[in-house]
Order: structure tokens, then C-alpha cells, then sequence
């Protein structure tokens, strides 16, 4: 193992984790912003220009704030909690391919942390742990409103992760892969996965509202049931990450969605600018093209967040267990009944 | 019974059909609707930098105002201080000595006039109750500040200014 090899991955998780804690803390700017616009408001505009310094007040105040550990809270369990949710909510990014292979110095070089063959299977581990954060959270803290807000994540996450990778297994049946790398390197130019699978794209994208715990599937931390949901007992920069640790799970799965099903740093005419400017800038453009799409997805999910009400806890486990699971598997045969007749012909 | 306003509405509880259960036409109207808020104009004023324009009859600070040839119009009858149901109004009356006859317009004056402004509720009753036209709410919102102190008004943020010399 060479150094440079070292150094690059280095710099690439480290550009990352910047990337992704900015793109986190622009969100809740983002947010804000865009919950005013669709409320005929101007949002936040004192902080700075066009109030683009909010985020960093809103950081220093959390970072200001007095820490409060409840007195018969389980200490060190309290202290996990919003560490665990964060460090879920970031490792997510390693097996997102962010671009093609940049060439310098004749030496390839891959613009993703780790290619593991599994890495689908890499994410869903990394989103299922992400549940455990809220559900130590919410026990430690030794208040019933917190308790009932873990329990009601756990039941969610759980229930919608199996229509999740039951979604997930009809885009694998057509793949024939687990590796992201591959599955992006397969939609090359135009095409991409959802023009193949748009029903199995709807089923993934409500159920990653409901994993990132998202309005309209927001229950965890419905304020008029709850108080303030698992985190009613979390103060200071406790609280801060676990908010952050929500906007971080937006970005990853955003990337997640943009990379399965809409070609990832695919664009058309990619081809066209590899051979007419040079591969690298290609390759860069395609990053940049990866990240307009989602900064398109955390768009959409802000929209959709001050648009729908909130399920109620029924219909969020009837909409779960009773459509998204029989239209998944209707999907699964679907796709294998199709990809048998084509093969056969 | 019989409805006499002809208002009420009988709403049918229907179970709901195929396209209602899947909530997405649903969804996507009410992201048309989202959406459409999103470009328009937003109704916000920024407030200290811009101002609503104020009603006719709005009752804002106070002012003791001066006659036409710029002499204070308030002869500390106190009709003001009585007629106020907070008990924001108080003064201290003097008698105006000769030298003093451009200053004031009656004999008698009010030497020291105070409105506590936490006090004062803005109803206009001591506007009513001026029998020489003196005071009047006709100023801006009243600025916020940290003291109680500083929100008792003394003559100097209430009289006019002096009429300009020509």
C-alpha cells in the first residue's frame, strides 16, 4: 500500500465529512428559507446578507447553551445517544461513488472511499444503526414522552424497512450487483434506473422519509403528542446533533436516491465532454451534477415537508404493512417476469 | 328539525376509493399548491427599516403640541392626568413669569409633564379630554428600551419641536 494511496483516501474522507457537516448546516438554513417562500415570508435575513450567517449563530447559541442531564437519566447512555446518531448519519457517505475515476499523473483515482461489494447492503446496515441514536436517547432520558417517541422511531424505521429493501431487491434482480459503483457505472449517460423502476422508485423514496423520520412521517418528534419527541430532555449541543444528525440523514439518503435510481454522476453527453475537454473535467462536472441532484432531493423533501400534515400512527403502519409491502413484491415479480421474457427472447 | 339559515351542510363519510388510498394524486396537488406560493410576493415589511403605513385614526406617542406663534398649548389643568384610565399622566403646574410670555401661551403652565409609557394603554381619552388642543397621539410606535425608567416621557421627547424661525 503505497502512501499516496493513503494520503488520497485521507483527503477524500476528510473533504466528506466537511462537505457533509456544511451541506447539514445549510440545510437548516435551506429549510427555513424555503419554508418562508411556500409561507409567502422572507425567513431568516438578519444574520449577514440574505441571513447566510444564521447557521453559525444558531451553531454558537446551541454551543452556548446551559447542558442540562436530567437527575435520574442513565448518564453514559444519554451521552451515547446523540453521538451514536451522528456517527451513523455520516459513515453513510463512504461507499457513495462521488464521481468517476479522476486520472493524475497517469495514476487512476477513484472519487469514493471504499468500493465494497455489498455496499447496498452497506447503507442499510448504516440507516437501520442510525435508529438505535434515537431509541438510546429516548430511554436514557428516563421520561415516558421520550420513551413512547423511541419506541414509536424503532416500530417506524423497522416497519419501513422491509417495503425499503423489498424495493430494493427488484432494482438488484435487474443490476445484477450490490456494488454502488457498478449499479452507478451501469445508468451511464441516460440510463438511469428510474426510467426502469419508477414504481420501485416512489416505494423507496416514502420510505426514506420515513427512515430519516421526515415530515409527513415526522412522528418520533411530533410536538403535539410529544413535547419535543427523544430528544424533549436534550440540551446544548446534545440537541444540536441530534438536529444535525436528521439534516446529515437527508443529505446521505438524497445521495443514496440520487445515485440507485437517477444515474448518479451520470448526465447526458457525458461521453461527448470526456472526448472534446479532457476525461478529468468530465469527471468533475458529473460530481457537480451528482450534487445538483441532491441538492434536488433535500429540495423535495423540504417541500414536501411544509405541504403534507402528518400521518397519524395508524395510517403510517396501514400505509407501511398494507400498500407500500404488496406493491413492492407486485414490483419484485414484475421486474422478474419481464427480465425472464427478455432473456428468453 | 328544519335548517332555517339553509348553512348546514350534510358531509357523507364514504370509505375512500383506489386513487384517495394511494394519497399520491392528493400529494402531488398540494405540492402544486406549495408550489405556487413559492413565487409569490412575500407580505413581510421589514419592520425597522420599512414602516406599514399607518391607519387615519392610529393612536401612536404622544405629543404636547404649540400654538401658531410656537408657544406650548398645555396649561397643566390636568384634565388629561384625571380622564386617564391607567394613571399614566402626571405634572407639576408653575405660574409663568413675565419673561416667559413667547414660551407659553396661558398663565399657567406645566413645568414638568410625564406619560409613563408602560402605563399608558393608548385609548386617546386625554387627547379627548384637552380642553386647549395640546396633546395628541399622533407619533410613531413607541421604541422599545431595557429601563422602566426610561419609559417615563418627560417634556423633553414629548413637546413639539419649536416652530422654525423665518
Amino acid at each position: 500500500m503505497d502512501i499516496n494511496y493513503v494520503i488520497g483516501k485521507f483527503l477524500l474522507v476528510t473533504i466528506l465529512f466537511a462537505i457533509s457537516l456544511v451541506i447539514a448546516m445549510y440545510s437548516t438554513y435551506a429549510e427555513r428559507k424555503v419554508a418562508a417562500f411556500l409561507q409567502d415570508r422572507l425567513g431568516p435575513d438578519r444574520a449577514g446578507p440574505f441571513g447566510i450567517l444564521q447557521p453559525l449563530a444558531d451553531g454558537v447559541k446551541m454551543f452556548m447553551k446551559e447542558e442540562i442531564v436530567p437527575t435520574n437519566a442513565s448518564k453514559w447512555l444519554f451521552m451515547i445517544g446523540p453521538g451514536l446518531a451522528m456517527l451513523c448519519a455520516c459513515i453513510g457517505t463512504a461507499v457513495i461513488p462521488w464521481g468517476q475515476d479522476l486520472t493524475i499523473n497517469g495514476k487512476a483515482f477513484p472519487l469514493q472511499v471504499t468500493d465494497i461489494n455489498v455496499g447496498v447492503l452497506y447503507i442499510f446496515g448504516v440507516v437501520s444503526l442510525g435508529v438505535y441514536g434515537v431509541m438510546i436517547g429516548g430511554w436514557a432520558s428516563n421520561n415516558k414522552y421520550s420513551l413512547l417517541s423511541a419506541i414509536r422511531a424503532a416500530s417506524q424505521n423497522i416497519s419501513y424497512e422491509v417495503a425499503m429493501g423489498l424495493s430494493i431487491i427488484a432494482l438488484l434482480v435487474m443490476t445484477n450487483t450490490l456494488s454502488l459503483k457498478e449499479i452507478v457505472a451501469q445508468q451511464h449517460g441516460w440510463h438511469w434506473n428510474v426510467l426502469y423502476q419508477p414504481l420501485g422508485f416512489i416505494i423507496f423514496m416514502v420510505c426514506s422519509f420515513a427512515e430519516t423520520n421526515r415530515a409527513p412521517f415526522d412522528l418520533p418528534e411530533c410536538e403535539t403528542e410529544l413535547i419535543g419527541g427523544y430528544h424533549t430532555e436534550y440540551s446544548s449541543m446534545k440537541l444540536g446533533f441530534y438536529l444535525f444528525a436528521e439534516y446529515i440523514n437527508m443529505f446521505v439518503s438524497s445521495a443514496v436516491m440520487a445515485t440507485l435510481y437517477f444515474g448518479g454522476y451520470n448526465y447526458p453527453g457525458m461521453d461527448w465532454v470526456a472526448t472534446l475537454v479532457s476525461p478529468n473535467t468530465a469527471a468533475l462536472l458529473g460530481t457537480l451534477v451528482l450534487f445538483l441532484k441532491i441538492f434536488a432531493f433535500i429540495f423535495f423533501f423540504m417541500w414536501v415537508r411544509w405541504t403534507i400534515p402528518r400521518f397519524r400512527y395508524d395510517q403510517l403502519m396501514n400505509l407501511g404493512w398494507k400498500t407500500l409491502i404488496p406493491l413492492a413484491i407486485a414490483n419484485i415479480v414484475i421486474t422478474g417476469i419481464v427480465i425472464a421474457v427478455v432473456n428468453k427472447f | 328539525m328544519e335548517s332555517l339559515s339553509n348553512k348546514k351542510k350534510v358531509l357523507e363519510q364514504k370509505p375512500l376509493n383506489f386513487a384517495e388510498r394511494m394519497y399520491l394524486p392528493a400529494i402531488v396537488k398540494g405540492l402544486g399548491t406549495t408550489m405556487s406560493h413559492f413565487f409569490k410576493k412575500s407580505s413581510t415589511i421589514r419592520y425597522p427599516e420599512q414602516v406599514r403605513e399607518f391607519s387615519i385614526n392610529w393612536r401612536g406617542m404622544h405629543s404636547l403640541k404649540r400654538d401658531e406663534e410656537g408657544k406650548e398649548r398645555c396649561t397643566a389643568c390636568g384634565l388629561c392626568a384625571l380622564s386617564c384610565p391607567a394613571e399614566a399622566i402626571t405634572m407639576i403646574a408653575a405660574e409663568r413669569k413675565p419673561e416667559e410670555k413667547d414660551l407659553y401661551r396661558e398663565e399657567k403652565y406645566a413645568a414638568v409633564y410625564e406619560i409613563n409609557m408602560l402605563r399608558c394603554i393608548f385609548c386617546g381619552l386625554c387627547e379627548e379630554a384637552c380642553p386647549k388642543e395640546a396633546i395628541y397621539l399622533d407619533g410613531p410606535i413607541v421604541p422599545s428600551d431595557y429601563l422602566r425608567k426610561d419609559f417615563i416621557y418627560g417634556k423633553d421627547k414629548l413637546v413639539e419641536a419649536p416652530l422654525e424661525v423665518k
